[in-house]
């Protein structure tokens, strides 16, 4: 009943202010569902006691019966799915509450609610889906309510674009999901977890004749699986989208694009673990690939100039390092990284919105300046979040950061090596763009007097929230060491690691030098950040113009938009119109109807001069026809 | 109740509402309305009356119920014979709702002789629910061609102004089919000697004489549905006919094709169909991804749908062809969301094209401004032509992917690219007329859904919503037909296999 409450209160609050929300006008409809958020909030923390007690299922109903193929609607319960409602609830509660202040303006509110609702709920349904259907329902429902969301504000062609964009790169990796949907069901004949986690070790190394060609099975689920989660939580080559995204109102970056919905992709390789343990391969690849993204964002980041898409690029980083983790075995530091990231990443991003909304639209860091006597509970708040994110100590970041880059020292898997190093290179990076915000945001002096000037701190509505979730920025690095202690069994059966998976047990025993790397690295990141942006700001201008080539490939985010462009959408509107035109009717119709109807024509002409017009020559005609019918048949097709 | 003949009671109800538009006399005004009436209320009760069918019918049962046969051309040995099973059940009903749902549609939009159309669309009702009930080969091919008529008379009437090279196109293509497939049911004839379609059923026919039956009814159905390359006929058809006439040819016209498939090739021609299964995947495929992608170079809303309509045939024709249950239900199911989700889009286009009219893409812009209403219900018709999950579009094409995925795995991949450009296309339509900023002085004071367009989307949207989340109501009875169909199969796949 919990957790049913938990689930779908979030959707009756959607309906309501979507179907009725011109009816009973805006306040109203927010308020439903503000109130039924609080609701599924309460239930979520009152639903932790399920943490590290055996796993149960709340049945909902039979969804489809065919044949082997059987999908029972249910919501499973256990540790992970139960940390991932809390994260997922509770957020997105402070930033319902967030958005009755930011879109206080707005025509659109019980639409923004509704959406927003909607987004909630289709993210429950996927944290706690029972089997690889209701997973792929939550997975293409958050993908939907994040499409509307980024499109918000439809009259702006920018933001249009953005969300096509989403739906589209986002599908690309679903194509890979719903394969792997395919493949399970062919291999395991059932889509249910139970079923697939009970199967998977006795076809560990068994091998699979599929595509003409024969491959490792589980790796290939795997993989079919990671390209689902390639695409949700915008890992390389499926980036793309997230940092467009952004076109979205704030509070939509904040809980879809960065505390929830892009760490699906985490969720669905921790949810899989029983699976991944069994294929180093598909292991090797999610480290490499979190690695890769987790580096890559974080050395884009410095160059844009955009606030939003500062954090944008932060959240793709971070959520490498949490592929990283998952990588080389160690799930529970993913999840806890997930769960720590949350917290700061949407306090980065309403902090980011309460400035945007006190400049008035305004998001160019270039235009900002000298904030912090203006706005200074947004500015001690978004101080907090950022050294949560950099890993200073004994914040939420240090902690789970610190976990992530032992694991990836003491792990065997391969690339584990690799990951710590590109890892640690990105935690400099990661401070130093961290702090490029900070210091260009609210340090020094207003570089566009007349916006500054009109700068205002926000409503309560709007810094209650960022004071909650500062708190938890300080505190849930704390609150959560639990889930990196092997000893505390928090995950009880959630998460599966083999008994040679040691990872775990391992960190404690790193050098101290491993150990204080990551915070070696935010404190030269940081150093940097300063000398650059407040010591010398003329360095920076400088460095550009010496490494003119260096720059402009990290302002065009090393090209991936204009190569997927060349590659992809341009050539296939070519071949659209070279299919339409050329093939359909150019070549069918040329040669099918209107050719035989040409070449009727031309033979009729010449059929008139037998034309008669004399009705015993046509019976003729007609008997000549039938007994040629009849004889045919009767020699050639009988015998 | 049960012993009324139920099924000729829904089949020929439509007729009695025509004989009394016949007979409507008077001022111009007052026929046009009240034949609207008649044909109104007649539609409505045929579609209650079909509801009676699903009431009397039990979905565990897996063969033909509410059988009706008393003798009609006794001489040839030939009866009436009436029955549904899980497969057609369905397609009755959406025939009497599409019927009704076309009425309320084109309320106020015709105006042209009002009278005649009103008789065209009651004649539509009988004959397509004709060929769902006909257990009798004769009977079937009766409704099967007859159906033609009707629709040749509401697009060369009601239609666009290329209507006749349209019409003629539709004919041409549909000719050869109809001849071969005429040919076909009277070796099958000669052969069994029964009309009888569940005798057919469990006919052996000869594998090398299948063959020939098999190809000849392909003619036939591949041009119905349509498959890659015998469409092009379909989006000329579809830019001529008027709104209602497209609603009925992609909701209920091309299921025939679909239908005929299920109904005929796969359960008397189980060897041939195997044996045929690879050229359908292959033509099926390049249907998913020509079609999507020349759908993405369409500047005509109404072709830009048809062409996706080809498309979503082909993941029908993938999952018929695929001998696993998932893979057949799958595409059972994507037939009926797509009579659902095809004909409340081209009612959309017909919404714009009513106040504008012009199909052009260029000619709209920000509609979202000044019809929220009308955005909505085309944002929920777009994401279940893309196959969102909760809609009725996902469920037929995750079967079908599943299930193919059993016997071709590139298949089934390559199918799936559809998911991709289908979202490609349809969002791109969406943008185009839906957002942006509203700039256009034409649409300036264009207005919102009429409570009569309202009216006609309402059962659409619900039926998508419902049947997206809740699809074992309508997967329950087509499974346990389907199994009649694997029934038929399974020894030729064995058989196929050892060698």
């Amino acid at each position: 009943m919990l957790h049913l409450l938990l689930v779908f209160s979030p959707l009756l609050g959607s309906a309501v202010a979507g179907l009725f929300g011109r009816l009973v006008g805006a306040r109203a409809a927010q308020l439903v569902t503000v109130v039924a958020m609080g609701v599924s909030a309460v239930c979520a923390v009152l639903g932790l006691r399920y943490v590290g007690t055996e796993p149960f299922t709340v049945p909902v109903f039979t969804w489809a019966v065919v044949d082997g193929f059987q999908v029972e609607w249910a919501l499973r319960v256990d540790s992970l799915s139960a940390v991932m409602m809390f994260v997922v609830a509770g957020i997105s509660f402070l930033i319902h509450v967030y958005s009755m202040g930011y879109m206080a303006e707005d025509p659109g509110i019980p639409r923004f609610f509704s959406y927003l609702s909607f987004f909630t709920f289709a993210m429950l349904m996927l944290v706690t889906s029972d089997n690889l259907i209701q997973l792929y329902f939550g997975w293409e429902g958050v993908g939907v309510a994040s499409y509307l969301l980024i499109g918000f504000w439809y009259t702006r062609a920018s933001a249009c674009a953005a969300a096509i964009k989403a739906f589209v790169v986002n599908r690309v990796g679903d194509f890979g999901l719903a394969l792997g949907i395919a493949t399970i069901y062919f291999v395991f004949d059932s889509v249910r977890f139970d079923d697939i986690f009970a199967a998977a070790p006795e076809l560990a190394g068994s091998r699979i004749a599929v595509f003409g060609a024969e491959f490792d099975t589980l790796t290939l689920v795997a993989l079919l699986l990671f390209v689902g989660a390639i695409g949700k939580s915008a890992q390389l080559p499926l980036h793309t989208w997230l940092p467009d995204a952004m076109e979205g109102p704030t509070p939509v970056s904040a809980l879809i694009h960065a505390a929830t919905m892009v760490t699906a992709g985490v969720f669905l390789v921790a949810r899989f673990s029983p699976l991944f343990e069994y294929t180093p391969t598909a292991l090797a690849v999610v480290t490499l690939i979190g690695a890769a993204t987790a580096f890559f964002a974080a050395s884009v980041g410095p160059a844009q100039n955009d606030i939003k898409r500062v954090i944008a690029y932060s959240t793709c980083s971070q959520l490498g390092y949490m592929f990283a983790a998952a990588g080389v075995g160690a799930y529970a530091v993913a999840i806890f990284h997930l769960f720590t990231h949350a917290f700061f990443k949407a306090l980065l991003f309403l902090g980011a919105g309460s400035v945007i909304h006190a400049l008035h639209h305004e998001q160019d860091l270039w235009r900002m300046g000298g904030l912090r006597r203006k706005m200074p509970v947004t500015y001690a708040t978004m101080w907090i979040g950022t050294l949560a994110l950099v890993g200073f100590p004994l914040t939420a970041g240090y902690f789970s950061k610190d976990a992530i880059l032992e694991a990836t020292w003491v792990s065997h898997h391969a690339f584990a090596g690799l990951a710590f190093w590109l890892l640690l290179v990105s935690a400099v990076l990661t401070a130093f763009y961290s702090g490029r915000l900070m210091f260009l945001a609210f340090h020094g002096t207003p570089r566009v007097p007349e916006l500054a000037e009109h700068a205002h701190e926000s409503p309560p509505v709007m810094t209650v929230p960022l004071l909650v979730l500062a708190v938890g920025a300080l505190v849930a690095g704390y609150a959560g060491l639990s889930m990196i202690d092997p000893e505390s069994g928090f995950w009880g059966a959630a998460i599966l690691t083999r008994p040679d998976n040691e990872v775990l047990e391992a960190m404690h025993g790193v050098p101290a030098l491993v150990k204080w790397s990551p915070t070696l690295a935010m404190i030269v990141g940081l150093a940097l950040a300063w000398l650059f942006y407040v010591r010398a700001p003329e360095l920076p201008e400088r460095l550009a113009a010496a490494f003119r080539p260096v720059h402009r490939f990290l302002v065009r985010k090393w090209y991936f938009d204009e190569i997927y462009d060349a590659l992809f959408v341009r050539p296939a509107f070519t071949l659209a119109r070279a299919l339409w035109r050329g093939v359909d009717l150019g070549l069918i119709d040329r040669f099918g109807p209107d050719g035989v109807a040409a070449a009727t024509l031309a033979a009729t002409r010449r059929v008139v001069r037998l034309q008669t017009g004399y009705l015993y020559h046509y019976a003729f005609a007609m008997l000549v026809g039938v007994v040629a019918l009849v004889s045919w048949y009767l020699v050639v097709v009988r015998p | 109740m049960s012993d009324w003949p139920l099924l000729s009671l829904v089949t020929f109800l439509p007729l009695v509402g025509v004989a009394f538009i016949l007979f409507i006399r008077g001022e111009p005004e007052v026929v046009a309305q009240n034949s609207r009436a008649v044909a109104l209320w007649t539609a409505l009760v045929t579609f209650l009356l079909s509801l009676l069918i699903w009431v009397n019918f039990d979905p565990a049962q897996p063969g033909f119920q509410l059988v009706e046969k008393s003798p009609w051309l006794a001489g040839l040995g030939i009866n009436y014979y009436m029955g549904v099973d899980g497969i057609s059940l369905w397609f009755v009903i959406l025939s009497t709702l599409l019927t009704l749902v076309c009425i309320v549609d084109s309320w106020y939009s015709v105006t042209y002789r009002v009278k005649e159309y009103m008789i065209a669309f009651l004649l539509m009702d009988t004959l397509m629910v004709g060929v769902f009930c006909a257990l009798d080969v004769v009977l079937f091919y009766v409704f099967f061609e007859g159906i033609l008529i009707p629709m040749y008379l509401i697009i060369g009437v009601w239609g666009g102004p290329r209507r006749i090279y349209a019409a003629f196109k539709f004919f041409l293509y549909t000719l050869a089919g109809s001849v071969l497939f005429l040919v076909a049911l009277i070796v099958m004839y000669i052969q069994t000697g029964t009309t009888e379609i569940p005798e057919l059923m469990r006919a052996e026919f000869d594998p090398a004489l299948q063959w020939w039956l098999w190809l000849a009814l392909f003619a036939s159905f591949a041009v119905k549905i349509p498959m890659w390359p015998f469409h092009t006929w379909l989006p000329d058809a579809h830019v001529e006919a008027p709104t209602a006439g497209s609603v009925l040819l992609a909701g209920i016209l091309l299921k025939l094709g679909g239908y005929g498939f299920v109904r005929f090739s796969l359960p008397m021609l189980p060897d041939a169909s195997l044996a045929f299964a690879p050229l359908v995947f292959a033509l099926s495929v390049v249907a998913v991804i020509y079609t999507s992608l020349v759908a993405l170079a369409q500047t005509d809303m109404k072709k830009l749908i048809a062409y996706s309509s080809v498309a979503h045939m082909g993941i029908v024709t993938i999952g018929l062809f695929s001998p696993n249950a998932p893979a057949i239900t799958g595409g059972i199911a994507q037939m009926i969301s797509h009579g659902f989700v095809s004909a409340a889009l081209f009612m959309v286009v017909g919404v714009v094209y009513d106040r504008i009219h012009s199909r052009d893409i260029e000619a709209y812009g920000g509609l979202a401004e000044r019809m929220p209403v009308y955005a909505t219900v085309f944002m929920l018709m777009m994401l279940a032509s893309v196959g969102l999950p909760g809609t009725s579009g996902f469920v037929g094409e995750i079967l079908v992917i599943v299930g193919a995925f059993q016997v071709n795995a590139w298949v089934a991949a390559l199918a799936a690219t559809g998911m991709i450009l289908g979202a490609a296309y349809m969002l791109y339509l969406y943008r185009r007329v839906i957002f942006g900023p509203l700039l256009k002085d034409s649409l300036k004071s264009i207005r919102d859904m009429r409570a009569n367009e309202i009216l006609a989307f309402a059962p659409l949207v619900v039926l998508v919503l419902f049947m997206g989340v809740y699809p074992q109501f309508f997967l329950e009875p087509i499974t346990a037909s389907v199994g009649e169909v694997l029934a038929r199969l399974e020894p030729a796949a064995a058989q196929l296999a050892m060698r």
